[in-house]
C-alpha cells in the first residue's frame, strides 16, 4: 500500500518535473516511517540500536565472529569466541569490546553501558561458554 | 496538510534529523576532511640514483603500494620479489564483472552474473586530479582514464524525514539553499548588522556578491522569475515554435529548506577529494592493477599466505604457506618493503622493534559495504534524466551512485545501490549476501520505484569479511597519529611499512603509492649510505 502510494508520487515527479519539487514541499507534512529493523538495527548510522545482548550479537558481532560465533580464518583471522578461556574474566571482553585491538574498532564506543554489558554476559553464556558472573552498565562505565 | 508546518520538531529532534539525514556519506566525509585527508605529497616520478649494489627487497603485497614500489626498485637495480596472498595483484584496486566469484569470510561465495561490461569497483572507484602519483603511474602504464561523475544536479537528495519521502533533485535545493542564504545575508548587511565586521565600501561590493550568487532580484529577495528558475529549472523549460515560452517555478521556502536537512548532502561535494576534475579507469578499477602488472607482474608470486617476518642483522626472513598446495616456504632478501594491511600484519609473528610493534596494533579498520545491483535497463537515465553522479540519502544504503560511462546504452546497467559505513555497515556485513541484496533493493526502491520491475541481480562487499583486509582501510585518529604514526613509518632494522594506512591519504590508493615512494626513497638512502 505505501510502496504503491509511493510509486505514484515518485512518478509524478518525474511527469511534472521542476515544478513538482515546489509543489511537493508544500504537502510534506507527513510523518517519516521508522526506517529500522524491528530487532533494532538499522535505525541511525552512528549508534547501534539493539535492545539486548542476543540481537546485538546477531545484528554487530556476527559480521566478523560469524552467527555460531567461531570466527574464520583468511590471511588473517577473527578468533571463535566458543568455548573461549580469554572471556572467564568479565573484564577482558569490556575492554576490547570499548577499547578494540588489532584491526577491530572500538565498537562499544557505539553502544550504551548497558548494551556493552548485554552483549558481553549474551556472549559469556552462549557459544559454549557458561561463565554466570555477569558484567554490569557499571562495570562498563568504569571502562569507558 | 498544507497549511502546517512542514516537520514541526523540537530543537532536539531538528539535530538528531540533521544527523541521521548527514549519514554515514557525511560521517565518512567529515572522517575524511577532519581526521584524515591531506593534499598528495607527490613530487614527480621517483629518481633513485645510484648503484644499489644487487641489493634485494622482499616486498609483501602486490597492492598498488607494492606494485610501485616493485616497479621503482626494479628499475633501480634492486632484485625484487612480490609475495601476495589472492590469487590477482592489485588488492583493493579491485573490479568485479560477470564471472568474478568472490568469497568472504565464513565461505559464503558469491558468483557475479552481470552482463559484459557491467562492473562495480568494491575498493576505491574515484581518482581526484590532485592524486598525482596515481594520475602519473595511469598515464605512465597505459591505464585509460575517463571523467568520473561525482556531482550530478539532476541526482537526488533523499531523506525518509523530509518531503515525506520523497527524493529531491540536487539543483533545486541547491539553488534555493543559496538563493535563501544570500537573501538573508543581504538583509544583515542593509540593515546594518555588519557594520563591525564589513566596511561600507565592502558592503557594497558584498551585496553585489551576494545577487550573483544567490540569483536575488532588484530588490535583493530570492523570489519565483527566470532569474531564479535559470538557477533551479523551469516548471516549463525554454523550447522552441509556438510552446517555447518558459513558465518559471516556484522556489521552496527557506523554511524548507532548512527543516529538509537535506542541504547536509552539499557540504561533501565542495570537499576538496570530491572537486573536478575526477577519473576513473575505463572498465574498472582493476585496470590499475592490470597496468602495474603489465609492467612487473613478472615479480610477483600469488597465492603466497605470510606467516612469519624475521629480521637479523644479515637480512629478512619471511615464512609463506602457498595456499594451493599448502606448502611451507620461505623467502630472503636484504630488506622486506611490508604492504600487508594492520589488520592482517598484527596478527603475524615477527620480531619487529617495541615501537613499530604498538603501531602495527593500534590501528582499527573501517567497516564498510558496497552493494551493485544490476537492472534490465537504464531507467535512471530513460525515466529520471540523471547520467551519472550520486543520490544520497538517509537509509542504511547511504547512496545510489549511477555509472559515469556509457551513457544512453539501452541494455541492462549496474548501480552501486548501497555504500555506506558507520552503524549500518556493521549491521549490512553481519547479513547474508542475499539478504544484503534484498535490502538493498527494497530501501533503493524507496527512491527509484523501478527498482523491482527491472532488478535482474546483486553482488555485495562487506569489508570486514574481505579475507585479505578484516576490514576497509586504517581508522586513525589525532591521539593515535600523535603517537604511533612515525614510528609506523620509520625504517625498523631492515623492515619498511607501506599502504594506505602509512599515510595521510587514509582509504585512498594515493595514499598508498605516496608513503611506498617515501618508503622505498628512505630504504635507498640507507642502502646507498651501506
Amino acid at each position: 500500500m505505501k510502496i504503491q502510494h509511493l510509486t505514484l508520487t515518485v512518478a509524478a515527479t518525474i511527469a511534472l518535473g521542476a515544478m513538482a519539487a515546489s509543489a511537493l514541499a508544500q504537502s510534506a507534512a507527513r510523518p517519516a516511517a521508522n526506517p529500522g529493523d524491528a530487532d533494532g538495527a538499522f535505525v541511525v548510522p552512528y549508534k547501534f540500536s539493539e535492545p539486548d545482548g542476543e540481537k546485538l550479537y546477531r545484528r554487530v558481532c556476527a559480521g566478523c565472529h560469524m552467527p555460531d560465533a567461531k570466527g574464520a580464518v583468511g590471511a588473517g583471522f577473527y578468533p571463535a569466541l566458543t568455548k573461549n578461556p580469554k572471556l572467564a574474566a568479565g573484564g577482558y571482553p569490556v575492554y576490547v569490546v570499548m577499547k578494540g585491538l588489532n584491526g577491530m574498532p572500538a565498537i562499544g564506543g557505539m553502544m550504551s553501558d548497558q548494551q556493552v554489558a548485554d552483549v558481553v554476559n549474551y556472549v559469556r553464556t552462549h557459544f559454549g561458554n557458561k561463565y554466570k558472573d555477569a558484567v554490569t552498565a557499571a562495570d562498563v562505565k568504569a571502562a569507558r | 496538510m498544507a497549511e502546517k508546518p512542514v516537520l514541526p520538531m523540537s530543537k532536539r529532534d531538528l539535530l538528531s534529523l540533521i544527523g541521521s539525514t548527514a549519514g554515514a556519506t557525511a560521517m565518512y566525509m567529515a572522517m575524511t576532511s577532519l581526521g584524515q585527508a591531506q593534499a598528495s605529497p607527490f613530487k614527480g616520478p621517483l629518481k633513485l640514483d645510484g648503484d644499489a649494489k644487487g641489493a634485494s627487497v622482499l616486498i609483501l603485497g602486490a597492492g598498488v603500494a607494492g606494485m610501485v614500489a616493485a616497479l621503482e626498485l626494479s628499475r633501480a637495480g634492486y632484485k625484487v620479489q612480490v609475495l601476495e596472498y589472492n590469487d590477482r595483484v592489485g588488492g583493493r584496486s579491485w573490479t568485479l564483472r560477470g564471472g568474478d566469484t568472490f568469497t568472504e569470510l565464513g565461505g559464503q561465495a558469491q558468483t557475479c552474473t552481470f552482463s559484459p561490461g557491467n562492473y562495480i569497483n568494491p575498493g576505491p572507484w574515484r581518482i581526484p586530479w590532485h592524486h598525482h602519483g596515481l594520475v602519473h603511474y595511469c598515464n605512465e602504464l597505459g591505464v585509460a582514464l575517463e571523467p568520473f561523475t561525482q556531482l550530478n544536479y539532476n541526482a537526488y537528495l533523499h531523506s525518509t524525514k523530509a518531503f515525506g519521502g520523497k527524493p529531491q533533485r540536487y539543483g533545486p535545493l541547491q539553488a534555493d539553499y543559496y538563493g535563501h542564504v544570500s537573501e538573508l545575508l543581504a538583509k544583515a548587511v542593509n540593515k546594518n548588522a555588519l557594520t563591525e565586521d564589513v566596511t561600507s565600501e565592502d558592503s557594497a561590493i558584498l551585496l553585489e556578491s551576494l545577487r550573483s550568487w544567490g540569483a536575488l532580484d532588484k530588490n535583493m529577495r530570492y523570489v519565483k522569475g527566470n532569474a531564479t528558475s535559470d538557477r533551479r529549472g523551469w516548471a516549463k523549460q525554454p523550447g522552441g515554435g509556438l510552446t517555447a515560452e518558459p513558465v518559471p517555478s516556484e522556489p521552496m521556502t527557506l523554511d524548507t529548506v532548512l527543516k529538509s536537512g537535506l542541504w547536509r548532502g552539499i557540504g561533501g561535494n565542495l570537499t576538496y577529494d570530491h572537486q573536478y576534475s575526477i577519473f576513473q579507469p575505463v572498465g574498472g578499477m582493476d585496470s590499475v592493477a592490470k597496468g602495474f602488472e603489465r609492467a612487473v607482474g613478472q615479480l610477483v608470486r600469488l597465492n603466497s599466505k605470510v606467516t612469519a617476518i624475521q629480521q637479523d642483522e644479515k637480512g629478512v626472513t619471511v615464512s609463506y604457506d602457498d595456499t594451493k598446495s599448502g606448502a611451507h616456504l620461505q623467502a630472503k632478501a636484504d630488506y622486506c618493503l611490508c604492504t600487508i594491511p594492520l589488520s592482517i600484519l598484527s596478527q603475524i609473528e615477527s620480531n619487529v622493534g617495541d615501537a613499530l610493534n604498538a603501531a602495527i596494533h593500534a590501528v582499527p579498520y573501517m567497516p564498510s559495504i558496497k552493494v551493485g545491483l544490476e537492472f534490465k535497463r537504464r531507467f535512471w537515465e530513460q525515466d529520471e534524466q540523471i547520467y551519472g553522479g550520486i543520490t544520497s540519502t538517509d537509509l542504511p544504503i547511504s547512496q545510489i551512485s549511477y555509472p559515469s560511462s556509457n551513457y544512453g546504452s539501452k541494455g541492462p546497467g549496474v548501480l552501486l545501490s548501497a555504500y555506506t559505513m558507520g552503524a549500518y555497515a556493521y549491521e549490512f556485513t553481519s547479513l547474508a549476501p542475499a539478504e544484503r541484496v534484498a535490502r538493498t533493493l527494497e530501501w533503493g526502491s524507496q527512491i527509484h520505484p523501478q527498482y523491482k520491475d527491472e532488478f535482474l541481480n546483486g553482488i555485495s562487499v562487506g569489508w570486514h569479511r574481505v579475507p585479505w583486509t578484516l576490514g576497509c582501510f586504517g581508522i586513525w585518529t589525532a591521539e593515535t597519529r600523535a603517537e604511533h604514526y612515525k614510528n609506523l613509518c620509520q625504517l625498523d632494522g631492515r623492515i619498511l611499512l607501506a599502504g594506505e594506512h602509512a599515510s595521510y591519504l587514509g582509504g585512498w590508493q594515493e595514499g598508498g603509492i605516496t608513503s611506498s615512494l617515501d618508503a622505498i626513497s628512505r630504504l635507498h638512502q640507507r642502502v646507498m649510505a651501506g
